[in-house]
């Protein structure tokens, strides 16, 4: 389920076009991550697993407020979503 | 139960299939939400209950807020009007409805049955992850408060570098946006009558 999940935000991050839903699928694939830290916590019951999903839930967290502010940046600036509008880096 | 972990699990897929698929932000966000929400469940069954509380309060909770508080800033003008209008008839929320009545009717369930022999695994309680955590994970929650304010400072330059120059940085754009004859007149129509 882990698998399917993680195969989920990667199918999305890599279709999809609008910067909203690539860091929303970086959301689903952190959390099929997490899930999979669960599981093997819970299979051999130590409570490491719980504590490498907190560490995953901090950082995304921070991942998260910075990116929104990216994307808040690159509205301001090209009025819309789209990343391939901001592929100007040239080299 | 392991027909809870699974039903929940496949709540979770579904949802998330629903997610990448729509075209409009906020009905994905909806669907992400059940998810999260059925990766809870999926934790309580799995006995993990800190993690299944910590992930709806923060994830569901927090994480989402941000990203819906964001897509509605990022709305502009008229479309977001048109939008609205396309909600109104409705049924749309009927998908994310089914699955969080699903995800409810597990949890109705559970509080009905009260305790008993509940898991087929052994609990993790919280004082068993707070224990390793503050024992030999102290490094770790010390990066990551690190990480946390480091994220907090760049969210916050980034959210506040554009605010003075703003004003000219706008005006450019749209002089040179008059040039191309695009979207001039939206902008000049979302500005309040006494803005110079």
């Amino acid at each position: 389920m882990a698998g399917v999940l993680f195969a989920l935000g990667l199918i999305g991050l890599l279709v999809r076009r609008n910067i909203i839903f690539i860091l929303l699928s970086i959301e689903i694939m952190l959390n099929a991550a997490g899930l999979a830290f669960i599981v093997a916590g819970a299979r051999w019951a130590q409570p490491d697993g719980q504590v490498m999903f907190m560490f995953i839930l901090a950082m995304a967290a921070a991942e998260v407020s910075v990116g929104l502010a990216l994307v808040l940046g690159l509205q301001r600036l090209y009025k819309t979503l789209d990343t391939d509008a901001a592929s100007e880096m040239k080299g | 139960m392991p027909w809870m972990f699974y039903l929940a699990g496949a709540v979770a897929v579904a949802a998330t299939i629903m997610t990448i698929t729509r075209l409009n932000a906020i009905h994905a966000l909806l669907y992400f939400v059940v998810s999260l929400l059925a990766a809870a469940v999926v934790f309580y069954t799995l006995g993990a209950p800190f993690i299944a509380a910590l992930e709806v309060i923060i994830y569901a909770g927090a994480i989402m807020v941000l990203f819906i508080f964001v897509v509605m800033m990022l709305n502009v003008g008229e479309r977001a009007v048109a939008m609205e209008r396309s909600w109104l008839p409705g049924g749309i929320w009927v998908g994310p409805a089914v699955l969080a009545a699903v995800l409810f009717a597990q949890v109705v369930y559970l509080v009905m049955r009260g305790p008993g022999p509940e898991y087929p695994r052994t609990v993790v309680g919280p004082k068993q992850v707070g224990l390793a955590l503050y024992g030999p994970y102290l490094m770790g929650v010390e990066l990551a408060s690190m990480l946390l304010l480091a994220g907090l400072v760049a969210a916050y330059h980034l959210g506040w570098r554009r605010q003075p120059e703003q004003e000219s940085k706008e005006t450019h754009f749209d002089e040179r946006r008059t040039a191309v004859g695009r979207s001039a007149v939206r902008a000049g129509t979302d500005r309040p009558a006494g803005a110079p």
